[in-house]
């Protein structure tokens, strides 16, 4: 039987112990580092240690998704999963070269901030804010899920439940500390989260391998002195499996998907806006390589739990003797013999991770490729992240750091979108271009408004998601790479750079990408159309407001009007339904994780060809470039008599 | 890169105490060093993750580090490395090259 605690069934106790000690931890810093100004609350007041804004940058970074499916995703799809490892972390190389010193160089508050005042225009400025809202709610509806899920699976209460009470804590330290609040916050969430993914993954190491370090592990030899890679490639062969070394996808798809992820996460707000709250240019550069050495840590352990756990679970799972009584709790798996399932194993089929079902009858588990034979009717990727503690053998309490782990990871991603879309509201759409004369008290007032509306919002998509939410990682980072990375690249690095060029860049970049995973993932129904003139017409309307003083956008008012009913008639029915995609007519055998490398280049080719053939920007806008470029506050270019443009 | 500095004359500094001009052609070498820094570090970004990783994995699996084919462990693990060490690589020769223009920020 199982030990218990307190009356609890020792794991249960753990995790309930875990996870409110970590919620008071939060919500205890949260108190601590209350935003007290509009500087505060948007950037941290400026002062953030470069290391210390390397772990919370960490944290904002890795998800529920990076914490608990990353080694399932790699253990499942082998080579293929190298596109996440490679594509997650090499867009920080892009950060620290490219973008975050000239952007913390600039010193403003926002990515919309950097989009309105470098390219002297509110229309550019407005649709950095919609992009910005766009990928926000996408990625923070996806969050919300998987606190739920982490909830219902581990705590037994009920994904709804679940979803309000995450939602609550960062509600209140993101509303209560600004940036101030979620930085420390994440700081405490990485320590967690990164203790919780490595001492299992170090304890599943020297149990196959006989070393400590998983990344040693991962190139290490099984106990028979075969490579442990070599020896699960051929075990799953056998099996009738994909190749773990070689992958399915074509070489073309793994490039581009590789380019949209790096180039993407360059180009996330969420990401971006960390670097703004250290105190200078130099320390941006710095954080960013402290960031990447904060989730290498995760990254690097997560292809070797990997090959642990895959390897592992075939070893001791595969024709494994299943028994009833050990799964009806009346006896342990240690006293069924050699050849016995697992303990661990039934303890996962209780949250209904695993399932099994014995189709030939002869009493043992067959773990195959082929759906008629294989008898593991579920197994569910998380499962190599949250059974590793029991499988190294590793006490109960141990599983209870894992869920609150995972609920960190979670948390701080969450808290961090939350900043970007509550500055948008306040700070970009408000203060910026619907009322100008609005007050830092009024400001701040906003800003924490947004936030309580943001979480409604995330509440609902996280309990019921969008069908959109499962495409979470192409809209995101393919939008991310065809709007903002372009943007922000040429503006730092071109001074020719104009409006023009910025706006047709973003909107077209950001249009072809989004119609061709709309088009691949989800399809053009008359309700998909609805959506998307809605989103266009509310687009139109802010437009009309924003642009109002400097002439006539009453078309803008008519155009608005008319999306507005084409977006009646789409939820109607009355529009048509185009049929979904399928993978045969992706464009050059690109899938639609992969098209925002495509939609880069799109919008690099319009950004620059339509700047050329356009007025230079304006000289102020040019001295600004020059400036952004030097580090240092003191230093000035002298222009004797009028510069030449470029 | 020439250490020479070109004093262009005429404008006398402005803004804050503390505050110094720099020539527009101090400005140019200082940039254009900055340039020839993130070339040579973004080619071999690129090398290490899409050369390695992805276009040449075939040739170099024919390799190995300790049980893994090299091609495969660039992908999942080598190019990761090597993406850190570029980061703080250009942290610290960049720093060397505002220092040399005087353009740094070490006052703020």
């Amino acid at each position: 039987m199982e030990a218990t605690v307190l009356g609890l069934p020792s794991t249960l106790f753990w995790t309930a112990f875990f996870v409110i000690g970590t919620f008071g931890l939060y919500i205890g810093i949260a108190v601590w580092a209350r935003a007290a100004s509009t500087d505060d609350f948007y950037v941290a007041g400026h002062d953030v240690h470069p290391v210390f804004n390397g772990m919370a940058t960490a944290a904002d970074w890795m998800s529920a998704a990076s914490f608990l499916s990353m080694a399932g995703i790699v253990a499942f799809s082998g080579y293929d999963g190298s596109v996440y490892l490679m594509g997650w972390t090499g867009g920080y190389v892009l950060l620290a070269l490219l973008l975050a010193p000239y952007l913390r160089k600039f010193g403003k508050f926002t990515v919309p901030d950097f989009v309105g005042d470098r390219y002297y225009s509110q229309a550019a400025r407005i649709v950095a804010v919609i992009c910005a809202l766009f990928i926000s709610f996408t990625y923070i509806a996806g969050q919300m899920r998987g606190v739920g899920i982490a909830f219902s699976n581990f705590l037994g209460v009920d994904i709804t439940i679940g979803v309000i009470i995450g939602a609550i804590i960062v509600l209140f330290y993101a509303v209560l500390g600004g940036m101030k609040g979620i930085t420390y916050t994440q700081v405490a969430q990485y320590c967690v989260l990164i203790f919780a993914y490595t001492v299992p993954a170090i304890f599943l190491s020297l149990s196959i391998t006989g070393t400590p370090l998983p990344q040693l592990g991962f190139i290490g030899n099984t106990a028979d002195g075969t490579p442990l890679l070599v020896d699960l490639d051929r075990t799953l062969s056998e099996l009738g499996f994909a190749s773990y070394l070689d992958g399915q996808k074509s070489m073309i798809d793994v490039f581009a998907i590789t380019v949209a992820l790096m180039v993407g996460t360059a180009g996330l707000p969420h990401v971006i806006i960390r670097f703004f709250t250290v105190p200078k240019a130099s320390d941006a550069r710095k954080s960013a390589g402290w960031a990447l050495v904060f989730i290498a840590l995760l990254y690097t352990t997560a292809p070797a739990v990997a090959v642990f756990a895959r390897s592992n679970f075939i070893e001791t799972v595969n024709e494994s003797v299943y028994s009833e009584e050990v799964a009806r709790g009346d006896a342990r798996a240690s006293a069924m013999g050699e050849d016995a399932t697992p303990q661990w194993f039934y303890n996962w089929e209780n949250t209904g991770l695993l399932e099994f079902t014995d189709k030939n009858g002869d009493g043992r588990i067959q773990y195959r490729a082929d759906p008629e034979t294989n008898e593991m009717t579920r197994l569910d990727r998380d499962i190599f992240v949250l059974a590793n503690p029991e499988i190294g053998g590793l006490p109960g309490w141990v599983i209870g750091l894992v869920v609150a782990g995972g609920l960190a990871a979670a948390l701080s991603t969450a808290a961090g979108l939350l900043m970007v879309i509550s500055s948008a509201v306040s700070h970009d759409l408000c203060r910026k271009v619907l009322f100008k004369n609005m007050s830092d008290t009024q400001e701040l007032l906003v800003a924490r408004l947004a936030a309580v509306g943001a979480v409604l919002v995330a509440i609902y998509a996280g309990i019921n998601p969008p069908g959109f939410v499962a495409a979470v990682v192409a809209f995101a980072f393919g939008l991310a790479a065809a709007s903002f990375f372009p943007v922000i690249f040429l503006g730092i690095f071109w001074k020719r750079m104009n409006k023009e060029g910025a706006i047709a860049g973003m909107l077209i970049g950001l249009s072809i990408t989004a119609a061709y995973i709309v088009h691949f993932k989800i399809g053009f129904s008359s309700v998909v159309l609805g959506v998307v003139a809605l989103i266009i017409g509310i687009v139109l309307l802010i437009m009309h407001f924003g642009l109002k003083e400097q002439g006539d956008t009453r078309a803008m008012l008519i155009g608005s009007i008319v999306f507005g009913l084409i977006f009646l008639g789409g939820v109607f029915g009355v529009l048509p339904d185009f049929a979904i995609g399928t993978a045969n007519q992706w464009f050059l055998g690109v899938s639609p994780e992969g098209f925002g490398a495509i939609g880069m280049v799109i919008s690099f080719a319009v950004s620059i060809i339509v700047s050329l053939a356009t007025k230079a920007p304006p000289e102020d806008v040019q001295n600004m470039v020059e400036e952004i470029r030097l580090p240092s506050k003191a230093a000035h270019v002298s222009h004797p008599g009028a510069a030449p443009a470029e | 890169m020439a250490e020479t500095d070109h004093p262009t004359g005429g404008e006398p500094p402005k803004g804050p105490p503390g505050d110094h001009m720099i020539s527009e052609s101090k400005f140019k070498k200082y940039w254009r060093a900055n340039l020839n820094l993130m070339g040579v570090l973004l080619a071999i970004w690129f090398i290490v993750s899409y050369g390695f990783g992805i276009l040449f994995r075939d040739v170099l699996d024919n390799f190995s580090i300790g049980g893994a084919p090299l091609g495969f462990w660039f992908a999942q693990q080598g190019a990761i490395y090597v993406f850190v060490i570029l980061i703080f690589v250009y942290s610290a020769m960049m720093h060397r090259i505002e220092q040399k223009f005087d353009v740094d920020d070490d006052e703020g």
